[in-house]
């Protein structure tokens, strides 16, 4: 786990970089305090699986689930969440 | 009176509950310590009368958002006797943390797991005895949708409200900045009394969704669904309307005008002509209404309204605005004022004005009253349902216009983060309870506004007593000859006149106040109408009906939530600019092409 962390920090793969199908551990949250605990109450917490389910069309937001929820969020704060993959 | 407050994340079905908890028969009020209003009810409950009040739907008791801080300021000021906590069960992992907060502040807490039926699908198993043991507070499974649960958890409500509140944390804000601790207790909870399956099963939402929100056909979908139903509206409820109408005529003259024949002449003028022609023309929309907002609480309730975000958020990104703007715009197709209240969601100001700047555009419910009236009265069947449909595209672009020419004055650079709630199919008994909420609401709203405008048009077109009653030796007639220079340009005459503006305090007095001008009522005012007008004038008046204000009482909410009056009075300039611009452009453009 410890390894993997490290790995993903270094190439910094946000939840931008993910294509639909994929699933990944959140890392961190660089976000302002607001932003970081929406993202939170939502369940967007380090350490936690994520699955990007979708795109919207013309660049529009992310489809994510976490759990047993889902949330719809804009690539400028995908790109705030770093994770790793598998 | 003993208070219950209703506490919840949103999409947790806390409004649902509150609906059937108090029947419907809710009041909107205004509370110490807050500037909004809530709405509560009253029940009887284990023989006292306790009073219910639904708090607005939080994620967080220390956020930043308006929403959040009303809750913290109305737990401050008006400590209630216990805190009814609504979670939904599928999510009961990520919204426990809400109930621990609010566990901290000491408050006498009944907990009421939501959406159990929901759970269950996902294989979610939640052992409410030993959560109730660990949190040391009463916890009930229920499904609010389908009431089942429901007798047990109101038992246990009458039971706890019977002890005091524990007391209320003086220094609320320090008490709740503890998120380590809530953390490691929500896990430990967890752990011991919810078991979650690693994968969940595929469930019928992702299967919609995989149509609805598909990348290329989501978008055609949605306005193809939208016009469906726009179409439905219209096709079943302008009859009924024509129906209602002839039936309230027939009333007049077979029972009214009779029972009032001994009156002196001006005595009976207004109160047939003016009052009863008045209130019935706006009566006829009633089964409209009806229909308009069954459908809206169908489409509210489905979760296809936070699909319509998803969709649209790209479009509306490239207006300064964000999905959820888009959301409000439909939600304002019903009316305009809770549209206008929902922004508070939105922590930016500038982004929460430049989407209150475009909600007044959105074709309001009390619009398409005048325009179902007016499209049926002068254009052909065939042609009326596509006419209606324009004027909807002209709302829209009304409001996309309005958005890219002042989406400079207001930038700003919200995150967009919202949930994506799974589809849920409403109950009968939900749309109805929403429906007669609407009509109540809709009745309120007649006995007020509609009767003393109806009655004011009366006597401005029936005044001096010696004027030809409509015609330009009246007060009304005066006006409209002032105003004449402004509205000839759009064809728009002296009469139409003043039903715009009486339409500045509500639109439902547009139709009735045509009827109190004409003296008719129903299909004899539709024919009275289409002998007046022509089609270009009727679309001109139209686009301005449509552009040109919204009513006072979404003037008024403008400013409440801008907390600005030079806001609101720009809202109303700019608005009535623009309408007579479209309405200039439209009614010339047609006259020139030989209409």
């Amino acid at each position: 786990m410890d390894a993997t962390l490290n790995h993903s920090i270094m190439s910094s793969l946000t939840l931008a970089h993910l294509h639909p199908g994929d699933s990944a551990t959140i890392v961190a949250i660089h976000a302002e305090e607001s932003l970081h605990l929406r993202l939170q109450a939502l369940g967007l917490r380090s350490g936690k699986r994520i699955e990007l389910i979708r795109q919207a069309s013309f660049a529009g937001p992310l489809q994510v689930r976490i759990g047993t929820t889902d949330v719809m969020l804009r690539r400028n704060e995908a790109a705030k969440i770093t994770v790793c993959k598998a | 009176m003993k208070r219950i407050a209703l506490l919840g994340m949103p999409n947790t079905g806390k409004s649902t509950l509150f609906n059937r908890m108090t029947g419907g028969a809710a009041r909107v009020g205004n509370w110490p310590g807050i500037t909004v209003e809530l709405l509560s009810g009253k029940i009887l409950l284990g023989g006292d009368m306790v009073e219910i009040i639904d708090l607005p739907g939080i994620y967080d008791l220390h956020g930043f958002s308006d929403d959040e801080q009303v809750v913290r300021h109305f737990l401050h000021d008006n400590v209630p006797d216990l805190a009814l906590v609504i979670l939904n069960a599928t999510q009961i992992e990520r919204q426990m943390s809400l109930l621990l907060q609010l566990k901290q502040l000491n408050l006498n807490v009944v907990v009421l797991l939501n959406m159990a039926d929901e759970a269950r699908k996902y294989g979610i198993t939640i052992d409410s005895k030993k959560m109730a043991e660990m949190l040391d507070m009463p916890v009930f499974l229920l499904s609010g949708k389908y009431g089942n649960g429901y007798p047990e958890a109101l038992q246990a409500i009458a039971k706890a409200l019977r002890y005091p509140t524990p007391g209320m944390a003086e220094q609320l804000r320090s008490q709740l900045e503890q998120d380590e601790h809530l953390e490691a207790e929500m896990a430990r909870v967890l752990q011991h009394a919810v078991q979650i399956p690693a994968q969940m099963p595929e469930h019928l939402s992702d299967k919609l969704d995989r149509v609805m929100l598909h990348p290329w056909l989501g978008l055609p979908l949605f306005f193809g669904i939208m016009y469906l139903l726009f179409q439905a509206i219209f096709l079943l409820g302008q009859p009924l309307q024509l129906w209602v109408g002839d039936a309230l005529g027939w009333l007049r003259s077979a029972a009214l005008e009779p029972a009032v024949g001994w009156l002196p002449a001006i005595a009976q003028g207004l109160l047939l002509d003016g009052l009863y022609n008045g209130v019935a023309t706006v009566a006829a929309f009633v089964p409209l209404i009806i229909l308009f907002f069954l459908f809206m609480a169908m489409v509210e309730d489905s979760g296809y309204l936070s699909r319509a975000a998803f969709l649209m958020d790209a479009l509306m990104a490239k207006m300064g605005l964000d999905g959820r703007g888009f959301v409000m715009l439909l939600m304002g197709f019903g009316c305009n004022v809770p549209a206008l209240m929902g922004t508070r969601v939105m922590r930016s100001r500038s982004l929460r004005l430049l989407t209150m700047l475009i909600i007044p555009f959105s074709l309001c419910s009390a619009r398409l009253q005048v325009f179902v009236f007016i499209t049926a009265a002068l254009f052909s069947p065939a042609a009326a349902p596509v006419v209606l449909f324009s004027l909807y595209l002209f709302s829209f672009g009304a409001a996309i216009l309005t958005a890219l020419l002042f989406k400079g004055r207001y930038q700003n650079n919200e995150p967009f983060v919202l949930e994506l709630p799974p589809y849920r199919l409403p109950t009968l008994r939900q749309m109805l309870l929403r429906g007669w909420q609407e009509v109540s609401h809709f009745l309120r709203r007649a006995s007020k506004f509609i009767v003393a405008g109806v009655v004011l048009v009366w006597l401005l077109t029936n005044l001096p007593p010696a004027a030809t009653p409509g015609g330009t030796d009246t007060i009304a007639g005066m006006i409209g000859s002032l105003l004449h220079p402004l509205f000839a340009p759009i064809g728009i005459d002296e009469q139409l006149t003043i039903a715009l503006i009486f339409g500045f305090v509500a639109k439902e007095i547009v139709i009735g106040a045509l009827a109190v001008i004409y003296g008719q009522v129903g299909d004899a005012l539709g024919s009275a109408l289409a002998q007046q007008l022509d089609w270009v004038q009727a679309y001109s008046f139209m686009l301005f009906t449509l552009i040109y204000t919204p009513c006072l009482s979404a003037i008024a909410t403008l400013r409440n939530e801008a907390k600005s009056t030079r806001f609101a009075a720009f809202v109303i300039v700019w608005s009535l600019a623009l309408a007579w611009l479209v309405s200039f452009l439209f009614y010339q453009s047609a006259r020139a092409l030989g209409y």
